[in-house]
């Protein structure tokens, strides 16, 4: 179980390296050097001293020698500097990140788990029952064909503009400040439903086509084959067919994070829902480069903790690897 | 005569099967839209003058009425600077096809080598190619693409095929792995290796033929995945610079609240293509499994 | 049919729908199984003996019955509703199959396995019992608590025959179990089969293999397929030794060393290949291979003729 997980361990310190490598590189090198352009803007602004010396500034466009500024961008990354914004002058980039994070956190934890269930169970019914499969698959089929942004965009028309029930911009009202009060709760809740409800409709297709045609795979293989030369019920068969094929619903969630981070992404613009997708957009409309690579580093870093998490999980609920990985095969 | 009898049914299968032959059509009449399409809908185009006497098509051009719903002139109506919905979603169209065709293509093949040469060749390549394609699975491919694309000072449709190509394989590559793994420890590959046949030859001789089927509903999933990432990249703004597409339609929409003032004619087309075309892809896919797989058809 | 025939069949037929029509992989076979015997099916691959026991097991599709009737214990089970086959099988005929080292969910404990198998059969999971079954195999009661990873491959298979006969089955079907073994493994499967007769844990067995040296060990009676049809059927000394049907003659030449008195033989295999299921030739299945074949081989199917005591061949050239 160990060797697993420092396999995957290498795997994720490597992939780490590489994003900050690229978030370091893209921008230095690229024609034109944006990123020099910008930070010579700075000069021409209010407290252009104290942004002008940080670390992170430094590493882009200044006359030392590339590795130096290589060394600097680390540097400003473990102190956690990333830049200042453009659009928030003066408001450092991790600052905005942090603001955003609670956002996405409400958004897609529960987006993600809820259809990662809800799915593989409406999977799992359906792989057995012909009804179903003959006319809730082809929907879910639309449902995972769909662009993300795009059922929100629908689902916004449909449920903020045609028949008007929710709102469809922002995470709270306008006249409200983010605070622990059931009134704010009850708002953010409010803003929070339809931006969830379409992460999630979209998302469930995927899992429930996964988990179907898993099921029929698990239904076919040898076990339960013995299992009904046995004279298992077809029951026992599902349930023994449903646990082998969960495992790989867990890697796919791991596989499929990626994905549905940028489906988040783009779903947050519709609503210009305060997240990290929202800040994305701005940044890339107001020509903020700290800020767009900010929320790169920080979907990276979010997107490979998530996957050791979802490795973690694997490792406890499949024999398999547990077995082949601590006495060696 | 049994090789052939193989054959035979697969083709047979394939041609017999409802979704495969469905879904087929349908992308046919969908790739014939985007080719006829500007001369179906009569409407003069805007076009402004690049150098060395090329046009293209000015996305800008005012052309009718703003915010005018269907009507018989611009059967999708118009949006909100006057262009014609119709006209646009057609032009949308083809540049996600060529994405789809170029991206997908390049996906497939570079998947393809890399699963092929690290499942064959096994040893130190497999394991360095291996461990590149897990770093290139859980970096988010998004957040990637959309860090070069906002750095690109020209983006065209090529350039964002490639990109999307260029880090869109790693499923692929994992996946043939393990199928090329499988083929190779059967029987037949131990027949030519025996026969002292070139390694080459046995992987095109031998395991490619055996993975054509293989091959193409992968360049379908792939060819699908990447006319679903450059939507999204156009609109998040990281589309081409010039011209149309269906994702920076819907990108013009949001941005100019075509929700709010409730143009359906404008918010609806461009999505609801793309997901024709993709459950379109995705229906082909299940068809060619049917007939592929023999446990999976129905008699 | 007389009381002491557990299983019965009768002009048997069992074809796989394909494409091109039905393949006759079964087509109307005749035999019976008796109590407190080993009956062995012997046979070339695609002769049809996994067919013939599977269909008697769990007939699936493409499969299907295209006639004639089966017996168990006096019951027609053809036409048995799903229910009711349900409960037969385990409890009164049980397999251990062909693909034993992967026949338990990877995901289950081997003890949970077991009594989520009772618990279909309305029953609980005995402790005792399974001790004393695991230790007829020689499994230690820790692979209970195992997964079916953490067991090698044989000690999947023993554990696949502790299950499949844990309900006392009238009679156990063993597909082709010892083809993936080496020599003394085989050996010692072969002991611990008969070890369940003995004990009286199961009445009779089935025994299918390609095999005919392993079937010598253990059958009491042999029944020799091709193409679908018997051709001979007999006890097994007397078909070893005594060998009439010049399919089977062929099939026991062709054997390294089956007993002294062949060795002088040269091997040899039988020429030319089985025939094509999908549109069997007339007559005698085997007669474009067969080196007695006559016109009339061609033409009629050959007649049941009885050549020794119990032991019976489906040809026109054998003389009583």
């Amino acid at each position: 179980m160990g060797r697993y997980l420092s396999k995957k361990m290498l795997v994720y310190i490597l992939t780490f390296f590489i994003a900050v490598t690229l978030d370091w590189a893209i921008p230095r090198f690229m024609p034109g050097n944006p990123i020099s352009i910008l930070v010579s803007r700075f000069s021409a602004l209010p407290n252009a001293r104290k942004v002008l010396t940080s670390y992170f500034t430094q590493s882009f466009g200044l006359d030392k020698p590339v590795w130096v500024q290589y060394m600097n961008f680390w540097k400003a990354f473990f102190h956690g500097d990333l830049g200042i914004s453009v659009y928030l002058y003066p408001k450092p980039v991790i600052d905005i990140i942090k603001e955003s994070l609670p956002f996405d956190i409400a958004l897609l934890l529960p987006a993600i788990i809820l259809s990662w269930i809800m799915g593989n169970w409406i999977g799992a019914i359906a792989a057995k029952n012909r009804i179903l499969d003959k006319t809730l698959i082809p929907v879910l089929y639309i449902f995972t064909a769909m662009p993300y942004f795009w059922f929100a965009i629908i689902i916004a028309w449909g449920l903020g503009v045609v028949i008007p029930i929710f709102p469809i911009s922002g995470g709270y009202s306008y006249s409200m400040t983010p605070e622990l009060s059931w009134t704010f709760f009850l708002d953010f809740l409010y803003h929070w439903f339809l931006p969830f409800l379409s992460l999630f409709v979209v998302m469930l297709g995927g899992w429930a086509i996964g988990m179907r045609n898993m099921i029929i795979y698990e239904i076919e293989a040898n076990y339960s084959r013995y299992s009904e030369s046995l004279g298992a019920s077809d029951r026992l068969i599902l349930r023994y067919a449903f646990r082998n094929a969960v495992l790989p619903q867990v890697t796919g969630l791991a596989l499929q994070l990626g994905t549905i981070v940028a489906g988040a992404l783009t779903t947050e613009m519709v609503f210009s829902y305060p997240g990290i997708g929202y800040l994305l957009l701005q940044g890339i409309l107001h020509q903020d480069y700290f800020l767009i690579q900010g929320c790169f580093l920080f979907i990276v870093l979010s997107v490979l903790a998530a996957n050791f998490l979802v490795d973690i999980i694997y490792v406890l609920i499949d024999p398999r690897v547990r077995y082949s990985y601590t006495e060696g095969v | 005569m049994r090789e052939w009898l193989k054959k035979h049914d697969t083709i047979y299968f394939m041609l017999t099967n409802k979704r495969f032959v469905g879904g087929m059509l349908f992308i046919l009449s969908l790739i014939l839209l985007s080719l006829i399409g500007p001369w179906l809908a009569r409407i003069e185009l805007g076009w402004y003058i690049e150098e060395a006497g090329k046009r293209a098509l000015d996305p800008t051009a005012n052309i009718g009425t703003p915010y005018s719903p269907p009507s018989p002139k611009n059967w999708l109506g118009t949006n909100s600077f006057g262009q014609d919905v119709f006209l646009q979603l057609v032009y949308g169209l083809r540049s996600s096809l060529l994405v789809g065709i170029i991206g997908g293509g390049l996906a497939t093949v570079v998947g393809l080598s890399i699963g092929f040469i690290s499942g064959y060749s096994g040893g130190m390549v497999d394991e360095t190619l291996m461990m590149l394609t897990n770093i290139m699975l859980v970096i988010p491919t998004m957040a990637v693409l959309i860090i070069i694309a906002a750095y690109l000072p020209y983006r065209g449709v090529l350039i964002e095929s490639l990109i999307i190509g260029l880090t869109g394989w790693p499923w692929t590559a994992r996946a043939v792995r393990s199928e090329t793994l499988s083929l190779k420890s059967r029987e037949f590959v131990h027949l030519a290796r025996i026969s002292a046949v070139r390694p080459l030859k046995i992987v095109f001789g031998e395991i490619a033929p055996n993975m054509l089927s293989y091959v193409f509903m992968v360049f379908i999933l792939q060819f699908g995945g990447s006319i679903l990432a450059a939507v999204g990249l156009d609109f998040i703004g990281l589309g081409p610079t010039r011209g149309t597409s269906l994702g920076i339609m819907l990108q013009q929409a949001v941005l100019w609240n075509a929700i709010q003032l409730g143009m359906w004619w404008w918010i609806i087309p461009p999505g609801a293509i793309i997901t024709a075309l993709i459950a379109a892809l995705y229906t082909v896919n299940t068809g060619l499994d049917e007939a592929f797989n023999p446990r999976l058809r129905e008699m | 049919m007389t009381a002491v025939d557990i299983l019965k069949a009768e002009s048997l037929k069992v074809y796989y729908r394909t494409l091109h029509g039905s393949v006759k992989a079964i087509d109307g076979v005749t035999f019976e199984v008796r109590k407190g015997e080993v009956l062995g099916i012997a046979g070339e691959s695609g002769c049809g003996k996994s067919t013939l026991v599977n269909f008697l097991v769990l007939p699936k599709d493409p499969m299907y019955h295209a006639g004639g009737k089966v017996f168990l214990k006096g019951k027609e089970i053809t036409s048995l509703p799903k229910h009711d086959l349900r409960k037969i099988r385990y409890e009164e005929i049980s397999i251990i199959p062909q693909y034993s080292m992967d026949s338990l969910s990877p995901t289950r404990r081997i003890r949970m396995i077991i009594r989520d198998l009772m618990r279909e059969h309305g029953k609980d999971f005995d402790p005792d019992l399974v001790r004393e079954r695991l230790s007829m195999v020689n499994l230690p009661q820790s692979v209970l608590n195992m997964y079916p990873v953490e067991l090698s491959g044989g000690m999947r298979q023993r554990a696949t025959m502790v299950i499949s006969t844990l309900l006392n089955p009238d009679i156990l079907i063993a597909d082709e179990i010892t083809s993936a073994l080496d020599v003394s493994t085989q050996k010692f499967v072969i002991e611990m089969l008969l070890g369940f007769m003995d004990r009286k844990v199961v009445s009779s067995i089935v025994f299918i293999t390609h095999d005919l040296s392993i079937l010598y060990q253990i059958a009491t009676r042999v029944m020799v397929l091709y193409a679908g049809k018997i051709v001979e059927i007999g006890p097994m000394e007397e078909v070893i030794e005594k060998p009439v049907h010049p399919y089977t003659k062929a099939l026991i030449y062709s054997l390294p060393k089956m007993n002294v008195r062949f060795k002088e033989r040269r091997l040899k295999g039988i020429p030319g290949q089985p025939p094509h299921l999908l549109n069997p030739p007339s007559g005698c299945r085997f007669h474009n291979r067969c080196p007695l074949a006559t016109k009339r081989c061609e033409e009629e199917e050959p007649p049941l003729v009885e050549v020794g005591k119990d032991h019976y061949v489906y040809c026109w050239e054998v003389k009583v």
